[in-house]
């Protein structure tokens, strides 16, 4: 299997929970914790030896407390949402037309052969090259944020459903076909069940990119509102040091629960494909 | 007589072959550019110049330098090499640092475990958050965007060197201490080079990470390079222009992609071989 695919990481996983006893498990939970605090006092430590102001380098309790107070403050969280609320969008309306784009170039060889070269130039435009673009055409609000993400978010799908699709059991396929089942039953009762782990992996590496894009967005565009928009206004209005860093580590907390929440949903889902499937 | 018509249909039938080929490669890319052409035309919006004109103005900006200079134009010297410079630096610079802190955390199971929460979180931050604070502690200079792509884009070669050194095949590492390989020696010989495909799927995520915060960097605070070429561009509303630098983008892209992809294919050439043989 591809490694790029992100599949072997997640069997990796899987198979470190499954196998590990229950005091393995505790004792892997309190490695994570001690990692943590020690990752904590280290930042700590070295922010406090004074190396620079603390305007310019905040101490890292300073920050924490400062992210404490974010969490409850109704204004920040208007912001969360916001951030958030254009992510979802994006990624849900990028996910809609990959899942489709993709079972279409899939399944036949010659418009995978076509497309292929097209696909392979468009893809690596940085999406954040594209708002200076994306501001004239469509302002500095949601929309723009929405565009760009869906924009950024759709190749990883894209590319999975093709794969996924492209590599379905050809006997299965022919089995279908002997029972007479039509090309779209084939798409729907085959082809996308088989491609769907794949596909869903494809979601997973799309969610924590669309969180740095909507972020980059509205920071890069000035946008009414989102946590980029929070981190600008802070640096711009007083230099904040320590609000930018808390409203940057709630960002990167953001997105540690994003890919947990989409690992765990994975893992429920297709769990199967983790048991059953042989081993390459 | 026979052989003549012979070999002439065959000749025909290479051409023929080669030319729908070469209709199936392009063929799709020609029709859009061709689209996009009359309907800019058509439209005449100034937000979407037909690729002609686009293809023109990028001529004049970069290819349209005296004799001495390999007819290079200016742009070539204010935004091209700026930007490629500080690419390469910032990735060459978390290439290096993500191989060694990788291999030096990879080796220990327990320091993994300890260190895997830090790392996820810190990989999780959006890189163009930190913007406002590496400008404050670094200034505006070339250093600071080089700093920001090797922070950015150093996550995946860490973490997949992480990966991949602990994951060696225990029957080498068993073997090479059977044979009293020196720890150097079973760095050098065993575990890196059974780490290189995970190491340079990582190196591959990385680079395309680079470019973009390549971009992001010159968005923000900067006076030459690509990015800097399309905001001032959009700023001055040259859009054609903007598209001049977002084309070009695309061309680097793939251009960086397909190289990476040349020396991959031949650094891991044996590995694949040594594989082949072992499973067969």
């Amino acid at each position: 299997m591809n490694e790029s695919l992100g599949t072997t990481n997640a069997r990796a996983d899987i198979m470190r929970f499954v196998g590990s006893s229950v005091g393995g498990r505790v004792a892997s939970a309190l490695r994570v914790v001690i990692g943590i605090l020690a990752f904590f006092l280290i930042l700590e430590f070295i922010t406090s030896l004074g190396l620079l102001p603390a305007i310019y380098l905040p101490r890292a309790s300073t920050v924490i407390q400062r992210m404490v107070e974010l969490v409850v403050d109704l204004k920040f969280l208007k912001h969360v949402l916001a951030t958030l609320g254009a992510w979802s969008v994006g990624l849900a309306v990028a996910t809609l037309i990959s899942i489709s784009v993709g079972v279409l170039i899939g399944t036949s060889e010659l418009a995978y052969k076509m497309t292929s070269p097209v696909i392979e130039f468009m893809r690596p435009i940085p999406s954040v090259a594209l708002i200076p673009l994306a501001i004239l055409l469509w302002g500095q609000g949601f929309p723009m944020k929405v565009i760009l993400v869906a924009y950024a978010t759709a190749w990883p799908i894209l590319f999975n459903t093709v794969y996924g699709v492209h590599d379905v059991d050809p006997i299965a396929v022919q089995t279908a076909r002997c029972f007479g089942l039509k090309q779209r039953a084939i798409h729907w009762r085959i082809s996308l069940p088989s491609a769907a782990p794949l596909i869903f992996t494809g979601i997973r590496i799309s969610a924590p990119i669309g969180l740095i894009v909507v972020i980059s967005a509205e920071l890069l565009a000035s946008a009414d509102s989102g946590i980029g928009s929070y981190i600008l206004f802070v640096s711009l209005h007083g230099g904040h040091m320590d609000s930018v860093l808390a409203g940057a580590a709630i960002a990167g907390l953001l997105g540690v629960l994003i890919n947990s929440a989409f690992g765990m949903v994975d893992h429920r889902l297709f769990a199967w494909r983790y048991f059953g499937a042989p081993a390459q | 007589m026979s052989s003549y018509t012979g070999r002439g249909r065959s000749l025909v039938a290479a051409l023929v072959g080669i030319l729908r080929s070469t209709v199936v490669r392009f063929g799709l890319g020609a029709c859009l550019i061709g689209l996009w052409q009359y309907f800019a035309i058509q439209a005449g919006s100034i937000f979407f110049p037909p690729p002609s004109e686009i293809a023109k103005r990028a001529f004049e900006l970069w290819l349209s330098g005296p004799p001495s200079r390999l007819f290079l134009g200016e742009g070539v010297f204010e935004d091209i090499l700026p930007s490629l410079f500080r690419l390469l630096a910032g990735w060459s610079l978390a290439v290096g640092i993500g191989i060694t802190l990788g291999a030096l955390i990879g080796r220990s199971r327990r320091i993994s475990e300890l260190l895997d929460p830090s790392l996820q979180f810190l990989r999780a931050i959006p890189g163009p958050a930190l913007v406002p604070v590496f400008i404050l502690l670094l200034g505006t200079e070339s250093m600071m965007r080089i700093v920001l792509i090797a922070f950015g884009s150093v996550w995946p070669v860490l973490l997949n060197t992480i990966e991949g050194t602990r994951t060696v095949d225990p029957l080498q590492l068993d073997t090479a201490s059977a044979f009293k390989l020196p720890r150097r020696a079973r760095l050098w010989r065993i575990v890196l080079p059974s780490a290189m495909p995970k190491i340079f799927a990582g190196m591959r995520v990385s680079l395309s990470l680079a470019v973009i915060l390549m971009v992001v960097s010159e968005l923000v605070a900067s006076t030459d390079g690509i990015g800097y070429r399309i905001l001032n561009s959009q700023i001055m509303f040259l859009l054609t222009d903007m598209w001049c630098g977002i084309v070009l983008l695309a061309v680097i892209g793939y251009t960086l992609n397909t190289l990476f992809v040349k020396v991959e294919d031949h650094v891991l050439n044996w590995h694949r071989g040594a594989r082949g043989r072992l499973t067969t």
